[in-house]
């Protein structure tokens, strides 16, 4: 079904049901209403729904996948082009079976396989909050999706394969700290969207829940959150994973990439009790099996050549703020020695660091973030490579050499 | 401050000098509002170069307005004038447009916004003197094809798609000759007639 035709369906459902709309519309309690903005923020709704420079929750912003670019909805009370026809039902549906209110199929770009944990109560309240803030005018854009993907119908092979509809159930064996964590992580959070491999489908695959993936067409790869020594968050106190979260620094490492988007948007904005409780959920998360371990892609004469000519750039461009030792200034210059997020299997993030440089997020615990300047215009492709080569193996990191290939093709992804 | 916009200095200057490439401007001593309100619209994707727009994205507009002011601070040096490479007809018809711009075709006199002395407005609009001819024309070519816009209304992108390309050669030919003042002096807020209303510089 297109979307147009659902949106006409949805039109003429609910011009019959205007009455419950408005009869719910009025309990807007403001005790409600502030809980519902806390946890709207917790599930990050304004990145995805509100488009740069755009009004706010009124969607429009384009999606790109590997299939097509989505477009999200307006999900502002306005009753013509946005959710003001509504009922805390059909929301609480949308949410928890990623169903519209004819019974459409959504796309799982709109993470109800996540959000399908949210409580009632809580569906209710971020409801009500939403129910609050301006009404926008503003037509949802239509998707442009490649055939057959534009067909919503295939929807119900990925739901029968990646989809378990369900709310949170509590642990009784955990503490409520843990759970709480667990609820966030796992539902609002929708960490798994990006920390979880992406098979061809979108799909997040359950086995490896948590064990990191390459995000397809942005180029990022988000590391393992599971608690292995090498690539997880198992060297972390809870005390850093804190700070990485709320502040968008720690002396672990600093958040970057699109990372950079959930702390600035989400994280910085949840309460000390909430992001801990969240830290120690993933601080307590095993790990299936042994991290994968790539084989050397390059002969060993060519690595130590690299290995010296990185050392050299690394001395002249980066020794200034990461240290000699890679010791760095944490929380202003992440270190480089022993941080997990640059020896991981895949060299997209430290590769892309150097080319393109980055700031952390501006956040209320870091609002003057310290930068660092991109290398692309300055370093050739074999620069590139030798100097992540170095960062990756020296002062006792473990990860693999690259190539200068892999830097080349990486001066081509889209920034932003 | 100076530590934390190194991110800034290969393509700027240490201090915002600018450096020998054409097209990465100097920032010194622009008005604070003015550099701001560049900011601003590159975090939030209105002006375009997809390096800075990504270095920004996640910025707030109290750190913004920071660095804007900082960099407005500062007054190193500017490089010597290049000795004009183009003919005087050229010259004088970019200094014509410059002083007095061309009634026949609607065009209003730069100087009109920008200051007799050229040295810009406070608090949105920046001097033309110390800006080299390519990212003269760069920025008037941006207005013209959109990949620059400034707030509404955009007197800019108004003047530029006036001019001819000749009259931007021009103009950036003379421009570029002209001495840049040793130390920025901006006329009063609201002091210049501006001809057309400008959403940068609000009255
Ligand atoms: C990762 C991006 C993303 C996030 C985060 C996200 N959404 Fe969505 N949302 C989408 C997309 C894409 C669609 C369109 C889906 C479709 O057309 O099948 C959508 C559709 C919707 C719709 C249907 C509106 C309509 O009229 O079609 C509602 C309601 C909604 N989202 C609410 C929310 C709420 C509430 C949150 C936060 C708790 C949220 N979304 C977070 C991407 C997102
Ligand atoms: C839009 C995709 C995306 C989402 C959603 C996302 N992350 Fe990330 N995350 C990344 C990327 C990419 C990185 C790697 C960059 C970095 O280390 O800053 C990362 C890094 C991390 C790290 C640092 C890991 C390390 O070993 O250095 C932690 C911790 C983390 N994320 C936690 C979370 C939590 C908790 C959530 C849910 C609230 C979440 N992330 C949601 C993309 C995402
Ligand atoms: C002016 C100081 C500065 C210089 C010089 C610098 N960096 Fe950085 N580096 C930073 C800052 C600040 C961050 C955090 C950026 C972010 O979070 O977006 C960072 C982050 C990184 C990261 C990601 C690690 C993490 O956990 O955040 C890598 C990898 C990296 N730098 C490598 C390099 C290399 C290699 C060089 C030299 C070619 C270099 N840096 C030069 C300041 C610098
Ligand atoms: C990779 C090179 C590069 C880096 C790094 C960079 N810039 Fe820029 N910047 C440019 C270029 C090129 C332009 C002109 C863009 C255009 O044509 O519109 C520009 C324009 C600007 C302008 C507008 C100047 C004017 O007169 O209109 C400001 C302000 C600015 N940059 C500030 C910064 C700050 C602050 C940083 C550091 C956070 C930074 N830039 C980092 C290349 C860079
Ligand atoms: C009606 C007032 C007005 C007139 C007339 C005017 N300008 Fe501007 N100009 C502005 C404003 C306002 C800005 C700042 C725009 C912004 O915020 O991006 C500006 C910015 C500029 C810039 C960008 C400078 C930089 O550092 O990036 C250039 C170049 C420029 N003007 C050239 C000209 C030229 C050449 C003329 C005459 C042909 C002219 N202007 C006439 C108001 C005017």
């Amino acid at each position: 079904m297109s979307r147009t035709s659902t949106g006409l369906l949805v039109g003429l459902a609910l011009a019959l049901l205007p009455i419950t709309a408005l009869a719910q519309q009025k309990a807007a309690d403001p005790a409600v209403v502030a809980k519902g903005e806390y946890l709207a923020r917790a599930g990050d709704c304004i990145a995805c729904h509100t488009a740069r420079e755009g009004r706010t929750f009124a969607g429009g912003l384009p999606m790109k996948t590997p299939f097509g670019t989505l477009y999200t909805s307006n999900i502002t009370p306005d009753p013509q082009t946005g959710i003001g026809t509504w009922t805390s039902d059909q929301f609480y549906q949308m949410m928890h079976s990623g169903r519209f209110p004819d019974g459409g199929l959504v796309y799982p770009a709109m993470p109800f396989a996540s959000y399908t944990q949210v409580t009632r109560e809580d569906s209710d309240a971020i409801y009500a909050y939403l129910r609050t803030v301006p009404p926008v005018r503003q037509l949802n854009k239509p998707h442009d999706l490649t055939f057959p993907f534009n067909n919503r119908s295939l929807i119900l092979g990925w739901r029968t394969l990646f989809f378990r509809e369900g709310e949170f159930k509590p642990d009784p064996t955990k503490s409520a700290e843990w759970n709480r964590g667990n609820y966030l992580v796992e539902g609002l959070g929708h960490c798994g969207m990006c920390h979880t491999p992406i098979n061809a489908l979108g799909g997040s695959k359950q086995s490896q829940a948590f064990e990191g993936g390459l995000i397809p067409m942005q180029n990022w790869y988000a590391p393992s959150l599971t608690s292995n020594k090498e690539t997880g968050l198992g060297d972390w106190t809870i005390e850093e994973i804190v700070d990485y979260l709320r502040k968008g620094v720690s002396a672990k490492g600093a958040v970057y990439g699109p990372m950079a988007e959930v702390v600035y948007n989400s994280l910085q904005y949840l309460n000390d009790d909430d992001v801990r409780a969240m830290a120690v959920y993933l601080k307590g998360l095993a790990q299936g099996g042994p991290p994968e371990k790539a084989s050397t892609s390059l002969p060993s004469a060519e690595s130590s050549l690299l290995l010296s000519l990185g050392k050299s750039i690394y001395d002249r461009d980066c020794a200034s703020c990461h240290g000699a030792t890679g010791q760095g200034m944490p929380p202003d210059y992440p270190p480089l020695a022993g941080n997990q997020s640059i020896q991981m299997v895949s060299a997209v993030n430290p590769i892309r660091m150097v080319l393109n440089g980055g700031y952390p997020p501006g956040t209320s615990g870091n609002p003057m973030p310290h930068g660092m300047p991109p290398f692309a215009q300055k370093l050739s492709d074999d620069e590139v490579a030798a100097v992540v080569t170095y960062i990756r193996t020296a002062w006792g990191n473990r990860g693999e050499p690259v190539s200068a290939r892999q830097a080349n093709e990486l001066r081509a992804a889209t920034l932003n | 401050m100076a530590a934390r916009v190194l991110a800034c200095a290969p393509c700027h200057g240490a201090e915002g000098e600018g450096t020998r490439d054409v097209y990465f401007p100097r920032l010194a001593g622009k008005p604070a509002g003015y550099l701001y309100n560049q900011l601003i619209a590159f975090r939030d994707g209105r002006r375009k170069y997809p390096p800075m727009n990504y270095l920004l994205e996640f910025q707030t507009d109290d750190y913004l307005k920071k660095i804007a002011e900082y960099f407005a601070s500062l007054r190193p040096a500017f490089p010597p004038p290049v000795p004009p490479v183009d003919s005087k007809e050229i010259l004088a018809r970019g200094e014509a447009i410059v002083k007095n711009g061309d009634p026949q075709h609607g065009i209003p006199p730069c100087s009109a916004c920008h200051g007799p002395t050229l040295g810009g407005m406070e608090p949105g609009i920046p001097g033309l003197l110390g800006l080299r001819a390519a990212y003269i024309s760069g920025q008037l070519g941006g207005w013209r094809y959109g990949t620059r816009t400034a707030l509404a209304p955009d007197c800019m992108q108004v003047v530029a798609s006036l001019l001819t390309e000749d009259d931007v050669k021009a103009v950036a030919a003379y421009l570029s000759s002209r001495p840049a003042p040793a130390d920025p002096s901006f006329a009063p807020r609201g002091s210049l007639p501006m001809p057309l209303e400008c959403g940068s510089e609000p009255h």
